[in-house]
């Protein structure tokens, strides 16, 4: 065909839900493929290690109806990429199971559902150590030590386009994929009706995020990518976007440290050449971006690892000597913290709001604190019990730190609520690396079931 | 030679993570006149963000001037992984504050 046409109605499937109006104007325009991905890192290693979703099932569900209804109507393909925020077994089950349970409340025409998972077993990858194999850091990371895979609770693969190409070659209708690049849900089926690399993979970049290739600002809402075997056009499906030179151009950068360069398993897109033209008002087209192929197939690794069990507590100051003395106040609740627990064994940290609880280290106006504070104190130890008392000791004793000139005798601190409270595990980013694969389906398994 | 403050000039100044070790912000410009014209000012360096932020230049990665995107871009290795404990910032989104009044003369 000369074209083939993808709408993207979520850049994150899950996390806030999708915008109705402007689905439906996209499903009216007759794509040819529907494809979101539902993962995202930024949302911290606690999900992916606790092995649980982030975005509550009643949004995930919305999405996956709204799209299971749109691409049944239409008979065209449904891709999902990096199901329930991290991608991990559980979370593709959970997809799955969601399709099949749509299907029958809505009494669809019986599909096919392809499914893959990206767990990696961390005995495959210390095999591969002991081997001699370096799996390479990125970002600063160093590379992986048998300590930090010790340390390590769940692993993900972050897939290509090879799963999906897969299972679209034996026919889904419907596929959920474990932890995926963005990129990939649009890519494959471009690859798969035999577009170049260099336009299918630009087609995925520019459609990952959904709207946020559009102006003005306004996330969830639909866009529609076109792709030939010359161009990519992306065109804005809500009645008040558009999507220009400027907002194509500015999402290359979007949450990457370099905007000419994107990395996949199999290899990396170039955009240095690209050329952007406004062709109608809500929609540009793209030309000149390049997909060079990789000698090797480098796939990267997402790893989260247990800290420990936390708890945390509040307390505001109003007292301009107190907030002048805020640190002192602090080391006086450490020292009673480690009075009691001694120096290691267990994390204690205050965010000092109203200071620098934002942006910490990179503050500059940290100090010129504002005339009160609020402060977080987080514990975290091998228990639940050891963090309680630890967070209780290291936000109460605030309350009875001994400043010399002090004028308020009764008590440092204030207290919205006495008592700590449990929080989430608290759980590392141990693994951001690359391992080199002879076969990528070491990494992934496909799988086809009915619904 | 008037100044101007960076948010007057600037149509986007935002900040977001870039992986899980590193944060980039963008300071994206309306039209190509205004975009040459920080660049020429010599506001917005290596070494002006790293002063203003307080850090050394190891920890910038990157910093690309964008044409296409009409985009000063750079990015920072974080002290710690995002969502380690007493992380204050998961997403990373509300780093670029410092930026908004960055004087310029142009």
């Amino acid at each position: 065909m000369p074209s083939l046409k993808i709408i993207c109605p979520n850049g994150h499937l899950g996390f806030a839900p999708l915008r109705v109006e402007s689905f439906r104007a996209g499903v009216q325009a007759g794509p040819d493929y529907i494809a979101a991905d539902s993962g995202s890192d930024d949302v911290g290693p606690v999900p992916l290690g606790s092995d649980t979703s982030t975005s509550p099932e009643a949004w995930q569900r919305h999405d996956l109806e709204q799209m299971l209804l749109a691409a049944r109507e239409l008979g065209v393909p449904m891709i999902i990429g990096s199901a329930g925020d991290t991608g991990s077994n559980s979370r593709v089950d959970l997809y799955v199971s969601i399709i099949k349970e749509l299907a029958r409340k809505h009494g669809l025409a019986p599909f096919k559902i392809g499914y893959f998972y990206s767990e990696v077993d961390p005995a495959f990858v210390r095999r591969k150590l002991r081997e001699g194999q370096t799996v390479t850091g990125l970002d600063g990371y160093a590379d992986l030590s048998e300590a930090e895979l010790d340390a390590t609770d769940r692993i993900v693969a972050v897939a290509g386009v090879q799963p999906y190409l897969k299972l679209l070659e034996a026919g889904a209708d419907v596929i959920i994929g474990g932890r995926s690049s963005d990129a990939a849900v649009f890519a494959a089926p471009a690859l798969h009706h035999g577009y170049a690399a260099d336009q299918a993979y630009y087609l995925g970049k520019v459609l990952e995020c959904a709207s946020f290739c559009a102006e003005p600002y306004g996330g969830k809402e639909t866009v529609m990518g076109e792709i030939s075997h010359d161009d990519v056009c992306v065109t804005a499906m809500h009645p008040e976007q558009r999507c220009t030179v400027a907002s194509v151009a500015g999402h290359a950068m979007y949450e990457r440290s370099n905007p000419y360069e994107e990395f996949f398993a199999g290899g990396r897109l170039d955009m240095r050449e690209c050329r952007y033209e406004q062709i109608s008002e809500k929609t540009t087209r793209i030309t000149g971006s390049r997909f060079v192929p990789s000698e090797k197939i480098t796939v990267k690794l997402e790893g989260s690892g247990k800290v420990g069990e936390r708890y945390i507590g509040l307390c505001g100051i109003r007292d301009p000597y107190t907030i002048a003395n805020i640190d002192r106040v602090i080391a006086w609740a450490r020292d009673k913290v480690r009075e009691r627990f001694g120096d290691v064994g267990y994390e204690l940290h205050y965010k000092v709001y109203g200071r620098d609880g934002v942006m910490g280290d990179l503050e500059p106006l940290r100090n010129q604190p504002g005339h009160e504070l609020c402060v977080l104190v987080q514990g975290v130890a091998p228990t639940a019990e050891m963090a309680e008392e630890l967070t209780l000791t290291g936000l109460r004793q605030m309350f009875y730190a001994r400043l010399p000139d002090v004028k308020g005798t009764a008590g440092s601190v204030s207290f919205p609520l006495d008592e700590v409270v449990r929080a989430s595990a608290a759980y590392r980013w141990t693994l951001n690396h690359t391992i080199a694969v002879d076969d990528v389906f070491d990494l992934f398994q496909v799988h086809l079931t009915e619904a | 030679m008037a100044t101007t403050k960076l948010s007057e000039l600037a149509k986007t100044i935002r900040s977001k993570n870039a992986g899980v070790n590193k944060i980039t912000f963008d300071i994206i410009f309306r039209d190509r006149d205004t975009y040459e014209a920080v660049k020429r000012s010599g506001a917005v360096t290596r070494e002006s963000v790293a002063a203003l932020y307080g850090i050394g230049q190891e920890r910038i990665s990157d910093f690309v001037e964008y044409d296409p995107g009409l985009a000063i871009k750079f990015t920072f290795y974080r002290l710690a992984p995002s969502g380690s404990a007493g992380d204050g910032d998961i997403f990373g989104a509300q780093q670029y504050a410092p930026l908004l009044d960055v004087p310029v003369t142009l």
